[in-house]
């Protein structure tokens, strides 16, 4: 696990802080690695911009924030908007594909859309989009291994909910898995390591 | 003494440092909270709020800093280990009530998650402008004690220290937090309450007829006594003889003021902790302290990645400041970095301690934000040069 920048954005009330905590606590706890995570939200509830900075790293991390992110995650037009252009050149953007329009794009992404929300509500809760998105950088990014996100997710939701998170972290999995799977070659130029 | 395991939330967690900081005060056997809430700290005591029912304790949101920070020592006195929790403008509220510990000897702590100031400031944002506050904010001659952590699993550990100096030493331990440290979350390992060392109360075990509250017992700590035991004695914030009455003399102040002094700095070597790291062989030394310091260690790996010869020194105690270290090494390099998010405080103390032995190089951030390591290395190479 190199050293590896992942910024997750959208608003408030779609899990964006929690996304990063259990990506973390998956990194940090259940693979033995180090992930740091700091976030930024607005004074409302739901709604107002939100998103989370998330380093992991084999090795402890010491500067505590995102400088050029190799993944975002981007779960609203706004963010969108805001947070892309900070993308390092040929990093992954994973988006939420019924929410983000892509365009403009500038320095050869690789991008990789779900339409989390969408599958969330077909399991009944539109609540645990974040839990598929998951699913579905895990499949994608391979940056972890599904089991420990697997655990991360399973002791980071509310004990009646988690049954119907794992399902959504499963069908994000699922989904990311098979879209085409990106070659090794190319996972490796999605992380890399500072100087 | 072990931890009461019932504070001790034993396990691997993924929490920030003002959750981790809750814990270790759970953990040191604090039972008793006062606060008014404040951003970057009011995690903190949400949580303590929160969790304190369930292990038998009492939190109280009081009316305002000025409140709180007197309530919790009357907690003290009733036999409970009590802390509060501000940024900045609490801060400045609870200094005189931060003197009246000090001279009370009332053991307890103060936390602190600095965020940028004057004034309102900069409510979410971090900084370390409040350090020679936390030194010098009440009136009078005093000493008190501060820590600094620099990760949220340092919140945990350094928050039993605190507590554990404040009890050892009857003092108002300020624990010095910043924006960052108290906002990021990272793993945090909580060991079994049996692997937890916590310091007990100093309680008398004198008779009610031959205790003496502030009497000498060999040692420059008196021993406590907690209304309700039927012990007489009387606390007060005027010059107070051995028997704790007022006693405006000369001679009596300069006999209390010179123990409150002269009990922490008799013991400064035990209360000042580090880290150190390649300074025998460095030509410069990196000299941080809270969040800077992970910014700053990042700089000297970039430096020593350049062949450059660079030590650093972490404060983890600020207060009292590590004189002697600080002089050891000056005698041995030719410059000191000292960065921070403020406009020049501790970099005062490391001059002065340095003696004129070695330069000492201010990199001053206004807070905000945290330095860009390359602005540490370009300091670096730049004093190295010189």
């Amino acid at each position: 696990m190199r050293l590896t920048e992942i910024r997750i954005a959208g608003f408030g009330g779609q899990g964006v802080i929690l996304s990063a905590v259990v990506l973390g606590k998956a990194a940090s706890i259940y693979e033995n690695g180090f992930a740091t995570m700091t976030q930024n939200f607005g004074p409302e509830a739901r709604g107002g911009a939100c998103s989370a900075q998330l380093i992991v790293s084999d090795s402890p991390v010491l500067y505590p924030y995102v400088t050029r992110p190799d993944i975002m995650v981007i779960l609203s037009q706004e963010a969108y908007q805001r947070f892309a252009p900070e993308l390092k050149p040929g990093g992954a953007l994973i988006v939420e594909e019924d929410l983000v329009r892509v365009s403009d794009l500038k320095g050869d992404p690789k991008v990789y859309s779900v339409p989390a929300t969408r599958f969330a509500e077909e399991l009944g809760k539109r609540m645990v989009l974040n839990s598929v998105m998951v699913g579905f950088f895990t499949a994608i990014t391979q940056l972890l291994t599904p089991d420990a996100v697997r655990k991360a997710v399973a002791d980071s939701v509310p004990p009646a909910f988690r049954e119907l998170n794992l399902k959504a972290f499963e069908k994000g999995f699922a989904y990311g898995t098979s879209l085409e799977a990106p070659r090794r070659s190319e996972l490796e130029e999605l992380t890399y390591s500072k100087e | 003494m072990k931890a009461d395991p019932h504070g001790v939330l034993t396990g691997t967690h993924f929490i920030d440092g003002d959750h981790a900081c809750c814990e270790g005060a759970l953990a040191a056997g604090a039972r008793f909270a006062a606060g008014y809430p404040i951003t970057p700290s009011t995690e903190v005591v949400e949580r303590f709020a929160a969790r304190v029912p369930t292990v038998g304790g009492t939190f109280i949101q009081m009316e305002d800093e000025l409140a709180a920070s007197i309530t919790l020592q009357g907690a003290v006195w009733g036999g409970a280990k009590a802390f509060t929790v501000t940024s900045g403008p609490g801060f400045s509220l609870m200094m005189e009530h931060i003197g009246y510990a000090a001279m009370t000897e009332t053991p307890c702590v103060f936390v602190d998650v600095q965020r940028g100031g004057p004034s309102t400031g900069l409510p979410t944002l971090p900084a370390q402008a409040d350090m020679m506050q936390a030194r010098w904010g009440s009136h009078g001659d005093y000493e008190i004690i501060a820590l600094c952590p620099n990760s949220p699993q340092e919140c945990f550990d350094l928050t039993i220290k605190a507590f554990n100096l404040a009890e050892e030493f009857r003092v108002p331990v300020m624990f010095m937090m910043d924006e960052v440290v108290g906002h990021m979350t990272e793993k945090v390992v909580i060991p079994p309450a049996d692997q937890i060392e916590v310091v007990p109360r100093k309680h008398t075990r004198k008779s009610v007829e031959d205790y003496l509250p502030y009497g000498s017992n060999g040692d420059m700590v008196p021993e406590m006594a907690h209304a309700g035991e039927g012990y007489k004695f009387h606390v007060t914030g005027l010059t107070h003889d051995e028997r704790g009455y007022p006693n405006m003399t000369p001679q009596t102040q300069d006999k209390l003021v010179r123990r409150l002094q002269n009990k922490i700095r008799a013991a400064v070597d035990r209360i000042c902790l580090f880290e150190e790291d390649g300074i025998d062989s460095a030509d410069v030394v990196v000299v941080s302290y809270g969040i800077t310091s992970r910014v700053a260690q990042r700089a000297v790996q970039m430096a020593r990645e350049r062949g450059l010869k660079v030590g650093k020194l972490r404060l983890i105690t600020a207060w009292p400041f590590p004189d002697q270290k600080i002089a050891e090494i000056a005698s041995k390099v030719k410059a000191l970095v000292v960065p921070e998010l403020n406009l020049g405080q501790m970099v005062r103390e490391v001059e002065r301690a340095a003696q004129g032995k070695a330069k000492t190089i201010a990199l001053p951030h206004a807070g905000g934000g945290v330095h860009n390591p390359d602005q540490i290395l370009n300091a670096i190479v730049e004093a190295i040069r010189c």
